[in-house]
């Protein structure tokens, strides 16, 4: 394997750096630790955040790209009488492909409902004594181990309980372990805390946690065992497996959700502190570049950058080495384009925060004592509206995701090459007129994106109620 | 009064450049037209005279900014920022690369737009409002509980859904109304339920759930408590002193989206197939039609920096703590 790294998963991993450097410096100051905890014993937090965990992880696997190494051929390399030299493919793949690699691989003909064994649509089947007639013919891999199909109804349940089981003995394993931990620090033995557990009466929600827990894990080895031999949510019109692409849509939608608020949050804080900082001059020239930028409808703007952006791809096919590649830039400038649009609120929110900050005493005392702009702004001011930046970041992440189904839907959203949920319904859109209709890409792609965003909003909601500091005082 | 007024729109003058300035970095000096022909004529091997065909025949051939080979005030006119940016300022839209006059379409197509969009606004500001109400009216029981987790629960599902799921529903299994299309005047109302039931339903989450924490931070108030203290029913401390408050920031987020009603809800129009401006954008970015886009970014800043005036203008109205200054 040779890896490969994207500029998104760069971005990515950076992010992730960011998340944890600043999860260490959040750690060491009481006032933005306060408004965590508060976070972290929420029970609504918790069940969000687990669920969350659940599509991060999938992204993050997501993220690690590479090559794959293709077979040696042995002939050649006898022949050269060398060592074989690793060869590797042209085609990217992820760690997930290679974990998913069979859902990836067993692709049909065309439409298949879910868990079926038949095609959807009739074709030419020829019979054993030679006639040809129209018929829906056997799938080539969902459910093609069972000899009769009409055993289904029993093979279903029975997977799927397997595969229930077995998720519930990988939850016992990690609540044990839990548990474990838990009264090692507490000092009792691991029945009483199991017990304390079960009565719901520790500081953090562990048994919502534990139960969200169960409930994905119980979710997902099922879909898993169920998934190997069939296609637990049908395929879409070239046969492919629409589990595998609503998988890999987590990605696109973190990856919008996350990096454009990674890309505008410099200029955002930058501009907005310097704005409310320094007044004047400064201050007319910012709020008359984001009042402009503003003014642009959102939609119409990103419309015309990325038609711009497709006339340059067009024009400058030879620059982009994979259409991988390209779909990746493509959606880096998503990001871009929709950072552009949506950073003027932040800017404006820190603005105001920071006007009110320059007349604290701490601030006017440092200005008096000749303290520099540029430390009082990161020692004073910075921290200071840290929260802000905070709640605006959690806050934005499902809107954006929302928005990127939108914008695929309008062409102007990710590449259509890529997996996103987007394309997922806008290619499903076409198919809905036919009778009987084809719903499974659609209902799939509602269903991970609704999981995903509410529990985005559920977790949004509750780290606004910790940070706000009106509702703690009137608490 | 007018003084503020004349003042606010000698405001918006700078923002419009600046707008025009942008749109027209973005169309013109990011690709040349000549990339924009080559992506019209849809060829890696178009020859360089069907290209300058394609440019002349839309008016493309002239300079970027200035014109050395026309005399006189024509160097400055004869450009493209002159002919295809300045000219919007004066609404003066030109023709549409499919050699549509812009103008025209723009003005056909706002009403439908505006068919739909107002009474999605006056609807869903009816049910937003009492709904919230509701809630803040049984705040602190099951009922608010619920509500907001039905809210946050309809807030996380995606327009396209709102869309589809009505089409389904309503169009296709119940046969109440037609699922698309659209008819010229009152007729057009049958093809119009359809979309507004959606517009409004799919308002319903995000609407409620903002008008209920302006309730909320009204309920808190001072007077508030002195009007409970007096005695008065909870039902007349709603409907007299925290609706009349709270109407405050509702109504003026209203009046800033007033004007871009006339732009229409672009996803809306297009899965409804209704003939306005919505629409008429989304099949402008489909075919690429750089020119009706370029048109639409500007209005659709014209509209939006009118709605900020009049924001500020209401707010001066309404609420007498707000000075002009």
């Amino acid at each position: 394997m040779m890896p490969v790294i994207l500029t998104t998963d760069a971005l990515i991993f950076l992010l992730l750096a960011v998340a944890i450097g600043f999860g260490v410096y959040a750690s060491r100051h009481e006032h933005l630790r306060a408004p965590w905890r508060s976070v972290a014993r929420s029970p609504v937090g918790a069940a969000a955040l687990v669920v969350i965990a659940f599509y991060v992880g999938i992204g993050l696997l997501d993220s690690l790209h590479f090559h794959p190494r293709l077979e040696p051929a042995t002939e050649t390399a006898a022949a050269d009488g060398e060592a074989p030299k690793a060869r590797y493919s042209t085609q990217v793949l992820s760690v997930l492909d290679l974990w998913l690699s069979g859902l990836r691989e067993r692709q049909e003909k065309t439409f298949s409902a879910p868990f079926a064994t038949h095609l959807f649509v009739k074709e030419a089947v020829e019979q054993p004594d030679g006639t040809v007639i129209r018929a829906y013919p056997r799938l080539e891999h969902g459910g093609a181990h069972l000899a009769d199909p009409d055993n289904r109804g029993l093979d279903i349940p029975i997977r799927g309980l397997f595969g229930a089981v077995k998720g519930l003995i990988v939850w016992t394993a990690l609540a044990l372990g839990l548990l474990w931990l838990l009264a090692r620090r507490r000092g009792s033995d691991v029945a009483a805390m199991a017990d304390t557990v079960r009565r719901g009466e520790t500081d953090v929600p562990w048994r919502v946690t534990l139960i969200t827990l169960a409930l994905m894990l119980v979710l997902s080895f099922t879909a898993a065992e169920l998934a190997a031999k069939y296609h637990i949510l049908g395929t879409d019109k070239v046969g492919e497996d629409v589990f595998y692409q609503s998988l890999k849509s987590i990605r696109t939608g973190l990856v919008i959700g996350t990096l454009t608020t990674l890309v505008m949050l410099p200029a955002a804080i930058l501009l907005g502190i310097m704005a409310g900082y320094f007044r004047g001059i400064t201050d007319d020239v910012i709020q008359y570049l984001y009042t402009t930028l503003n003014s642009i409808p959102g939609v119409l703007l990103i419309a015309a950058a990325i038609l711009m952006l497709q006339v340059y791809m067009t024009n400058n096919a030879e620059q982009f080495n994979s259409l991988v590649e390209r779909a990746d830039l493509r959606l880096l400038f998503l990001c871009l384009i929709l950072g552009v649009t949506s950073w003027t609120g932040l800017c404006r929110l820190l603005r105001g925060e920071s006007l009110k900050l320059r007349q604290a005493d701490y601030v006017q005392a440092a200005t008096a004592l000749g303290v520099r702009h540029s430390t009082i702004i990161g020692r004073h001011i910075l921290p200071n509206v840290l929260h802000i930046v905070m709640i605006t970041v959690v806050l934005d992440f499902s809107g954006l995701v929302l928005a990127e189904a939108v914008l695929s839907y309008v062409n102007i959203g990710v590449d259509p090459t890529m997996n996103s949920w987007g394309n997922m319904i806008n290619s499903a859109r076409l198919e809905l007129a036919r009778e009987p209709m084809v719903w499974w890409s659609l209902a799939a792609a509602f269903v991970f994106m609704f999981t995903l965003v509410l529990a985005a909003n559920l977790f949004a909601d509750v780290v606004r109620d910790a940070f706000d500091p009106r509702i703690a005082s009137a608490r | 009064m007018s003084a503020y007024i004349i003042r606010r729109l000698l405001y918006a003058i700078p923002i419009l450049i600046g707008v025009n300035l942008i749109t027209f970095v973005l169309f013109f000096v990011v690709n040349s037209p000549d990339d924009m022909a080559r992506m019209q004529l849809g060829d890696k091997r178009v020859t360089q005279e069907a290209i300058d065909n394609w440019k002349s025949e839309h008016g493309y051939d002239l300079p970027l900014l200035f014109n050395q080979d026309a005399g006189g005030l024509g160097a400055i006119t004869d450009t493209i920022f002159f002919q295809k940016s300045l000219k919007l300022f004066a609404f003066d839209f030109g023709t549409s690369d499919s050699g549509r006059d812009i103008g025209y379409d723009i003005r056909q197509r706002m009403w439908p737009s505006l068919a739909i969009a107002l009474p999605v606004l006056m609807v869903g500001l009816a049910i937003n409002i009492s709904y919230a109400l509701m809630i803040i009216f049984f705040r602190a029981t099951y009922i608010d509980w619920g509500s907001v987790v039905l809210l946050v629960a309809m807030m996380s599902i995606s327009g396209l859904f709102y869309i589809i799921g009505g089409q389904f529903l309503i169009g296709k299994l119940f046969h109440l109304v037609p699922i698309s299309g659209y008819d010229t005047g009152l007729d057009a109302y049958k093809f119009l339920i359809l979309p507004v039931i959606v517009g409004v339903v799919g308002g319903i989450g995000s609407g409620t759930r903002l008008y209920r924490t302006f309730f909320l931070e009204e309920i808190n108030r001072d007077y508030v408590r002195t009007a409970r203290a007096k005695g008065l029913r909870e039902r007349v401390v709603l409907f007299r002193h925290v609706l009349k408050n709270a109407l405050i920031p509702i109504l003026t987020g209203v009046v800033a989206v007033l004007p871009l009603l006339f732009m229409g809800a672009l996803i809306t129009e297009s899965f409804f197939g209704v003939p306005g401006l919505g629409s008429y954008t989304i099949d402008a970015i489909n075919r690429q039609d750089f020119s009706i886009v370029r048109a639409m970014v500007f209005l659709g800043s014209v509209l939006y920096i009118l709605g900020l005036i009049m924001t500020d203008i209401s707010y001066t109205m309404v609420d007498p703590r707000v000075r002009l200054s």
